[in-house]
């Protein structure tokens, strides 16, 4: 096979050194030769990629082994010290790209060896029990597609210029596969007098959480997968707790040690921090539950809208169960119409809707308003804050509105 | 014959033990879920775990105490500690940061409390997370590093600079659960529930 790729010019046929490392940098594999004339797969960073005016008259790159996005996207999260965003106006349907899932950790993501992981379960037990990642994968498994959301995922902005990702970009829906917590708790034998365990990580903040033991025989999962290959890194490999609807935080990441108990713990993470004034001097603890929640993605700022029909699009969610509508307002809250919802519903799960709208090209406000299977209504700020006694806080998920100007130019209103 | 206990929707906070509410089932209900119909009870796989490596890693600590370690420690010994291995994070005197406020003077009432003001003088409900927390993941740059002694001077030195103990008061794991700290009062459980009310 000739390495050509297009024409015969060293440049086009040039190899870097760093392009043979692949990773991150690899946008195209093409097929080279080496000096004894043994064909290999070497990868092209996107710097190299000739620019090709005609495609169909020169031969593309071959299939390979991983496969790229085209040096033409480039969907990125928005990394701080502690977490990482979403970037979910560049998104479409409800499955988040596995590299592009929301981090937050407390110590950084650590590098753990799956032939040495191990989780230990003990405490209130008929049998204290160690697990290698293999125990765990021969267990009966499951899988579900929900959403994961920290508890601290609302920021305004005074001027406007704010993005879905910087509002609320931490949250991202996965495919989670794993093993049922309560087969382990069979397993194990848990005393029915449990009420609380500890969930505990292998990373640098050894971060510990106390969970309701009932969480644990309901709908908790030990997983092990995501989107189906093995859970990134940064979202806890080899494995991690998840726990359906629950606060992110709750679901700890690089899992080495559950404890049953018949109490909390009161550990830092559930005290210090993830409890959240709620007015009369009142400290809200334990929090687990993600109140129902949805955002209009598109369209958003930095966008300039045309006059004419747009299709109002964006995600709905709820820790309580299913979405059952999703209202938008196209007239500043005056009135509202229920918007189409994304087959299938799904409990806990992000779900996609669309509204088609035929904008008159005056300034007005458009908003999104979901409600859960509970009943309860998606509030506006101010109802929230009147709610929790004036304090902003966790578990913050307000209606949020984004005006648009006669010029088309569509920025964020907080309501 | 199957025994159904439903305990009613009040959720209670007591300094010793939280319960939380939610339908009791027997274990003959727990083991006869749905989803596990037609699984059997034990599947054998994984192993028994020994004393020893629970040992290991059980080393959390609880609001009553159990799981402090031998030892004492007292202020004056952790601000010599906290000097050298804390205040490069948290300040000299546990206010200035860059990172996280550890000592305020006041109890705030005030609900306004600003996140950057949350300290453990007005806002944690237990003494005994301060051993725990230190103990598992500080210094932030080396975590674990610390030996039991430093960490039960350390906690001594903070609840004193945060005015809960007297400076000359030994800390160790009889006094440590018995430390009064007044945020306790304002914690209450989440009563937020399905349905439309807001909370």
């Amino acid at each position: 096979m000739s390495d050509n790729q297009a024409g015969n010019s060293p440049q086009e046929r040039k190899i870097s050194r760093r392009s043979l490392l692949g990773g991150a940098a690899t946008v195209a594999v093409v097929l080279a030769q080496t000096a004894t004339g043994k064909t290999f797969q070497a990868a092209l960073t996107q710097a190299e990629i000739p620019l090709i005016e005609d495609p169909t008259k020169v031969p593309g790159v071959p299939p390979g082994i991983m496969g790229t996005r085209s040096p033409f996207e480039k969907p990125v999260k928005t990394p701080s010290e502690t977490s990482s965003r979403t970037p979910l106006q560049d998104l479409f349907g409800t499955i988040t790209p596995s590299d592009l899932h929301f981090e937050r950790n407390h110590n950084g993501v650590p590098a753990i060896d799956p032939a040495k992981y191990e989780l230990i379960i003990h405490g209130m037990v008929e049998k204290p029990m160690v697990f290698t990642l293999a125990d765990l994968k021969r267990f009966p498994s499951v899988s579900r597609i929900a959403f994961l959301e920290c508890s601290g995922n609302y920021r305004g902005a005074a001027d406007g210029k704010t993005t879905p990702q910087q509002i609320c970009g931490l949250t991202s829906q996965s495919e989670w596969t794993g093993v049922k917590l309560s087969t382990l708790f069979r397993e194990v034998g848990v005393d029915p007098k449990s009420t609380w365990f500890l969930a505990e990580g292998g990373d640098a903040a050894v971060m510990t959480r106390s969970i309701p033991t009932e969480k644990g025989w309901d709908d908790a999962i030990i997983a092990y997968a995501q989107n189906g290959e093995a859970i990134r890194p940064e979202q806890g490999y080899p494995v991690r707790l998840f726990l359906p609807g629950y606060e992110g935080n709750a679901n700890v990441k690089w899992l080495r040690r559950i404890e049953l108990s018949d109490q909390p713990f009161q550990t830092r993470q559930e005290t210090s921090k993830y409890t959240e004034a709620v007015g009369g001097g009142k400290i809200r603890q334990f929090s687990f539950t993600i109140d129902a929640r949805s955002i209009i993605t598109y369209p958003s700022y930095p966008l300039k809208v045309e006059k004419g029909w747009i299709e109002i699009r964006g995600i709905s969610w709820s820790g309580r169960g299913k979405v059952v509508r999703v209202e938008i307002s196209t007239d500043s809250g005056k009135s509202w119409k229920p918007a189409d919802l994304q087959d299938p519903i799904l409990d806990k799960a992000h779900t996609a809707f669309r509204y088609l709208w035929q904008w008159d090209g005056k300034s007005t406000e458009i908003m999104s308003r979901v409600v859960d299977q509970t009943g309860y209504t998606q509030p506006f700020l101010k109802d929230l804050l009147a709610a929790r006694g004036g304090n902003m806080g966790y578990h913050f998920n307000p209606v949020t509105a984004w005006l648009i100007q006669p010029d088309g130019q569509v920025l964020f209103k907080a309501t | 014959m199957i025994k159904r206990t439903v305990l009613s929707g009040v959720i209670c906070l007591s300094f010793s033990m939280t319960l939380i509410s939610f339908q009791n089932h027997d274990f003959e209900q727990f083991g006869n879920r749905a989803d596990t119909l037609g699984h059997p009870k034990k599947f054998g796989f994984g192993r028994s775990a020994t004393a020893k490596e629970i040992a290991l890693l059980d080393t959390d600590v609880r609001p009553d105490g159990k799981g402090l370690p031998k030892g004492a420690g007292k202020a004056s010994d952790g601000k010599l500690v906290y000097a050298e291995k804390c205040a490069g994070c948290h300040g000299a005197t546990g206010i200035e940061g860059p990172n996280d406020q550890l000592v305020s003077l006041k109890i705030s009432t005030d609900p306004k409390i600003k996140p950057r003001n949350k300290t453990i003088g007005n806002y944690w409900p237990y003494a005994t997370t301060v051993f725990d927390y230190i103990k598992r993941a500080m210094p932030f740059n080396q975590p674990g590093s610390l030996t039991d002694q430093e960490v039960y001077s350390l906690t001594a030195f903070l609840l004193s600079e945060n005015g809960l103990i007297k400076a000359g008061d030994i800390i160790d794991a009889k006094t440590l659960p018995k430390v009064v700290m007044p945020a306790r009062n304002y914690f209450v459980p989440d009563d937020r529930k399905d349905g439309p009310e807001v909370r």
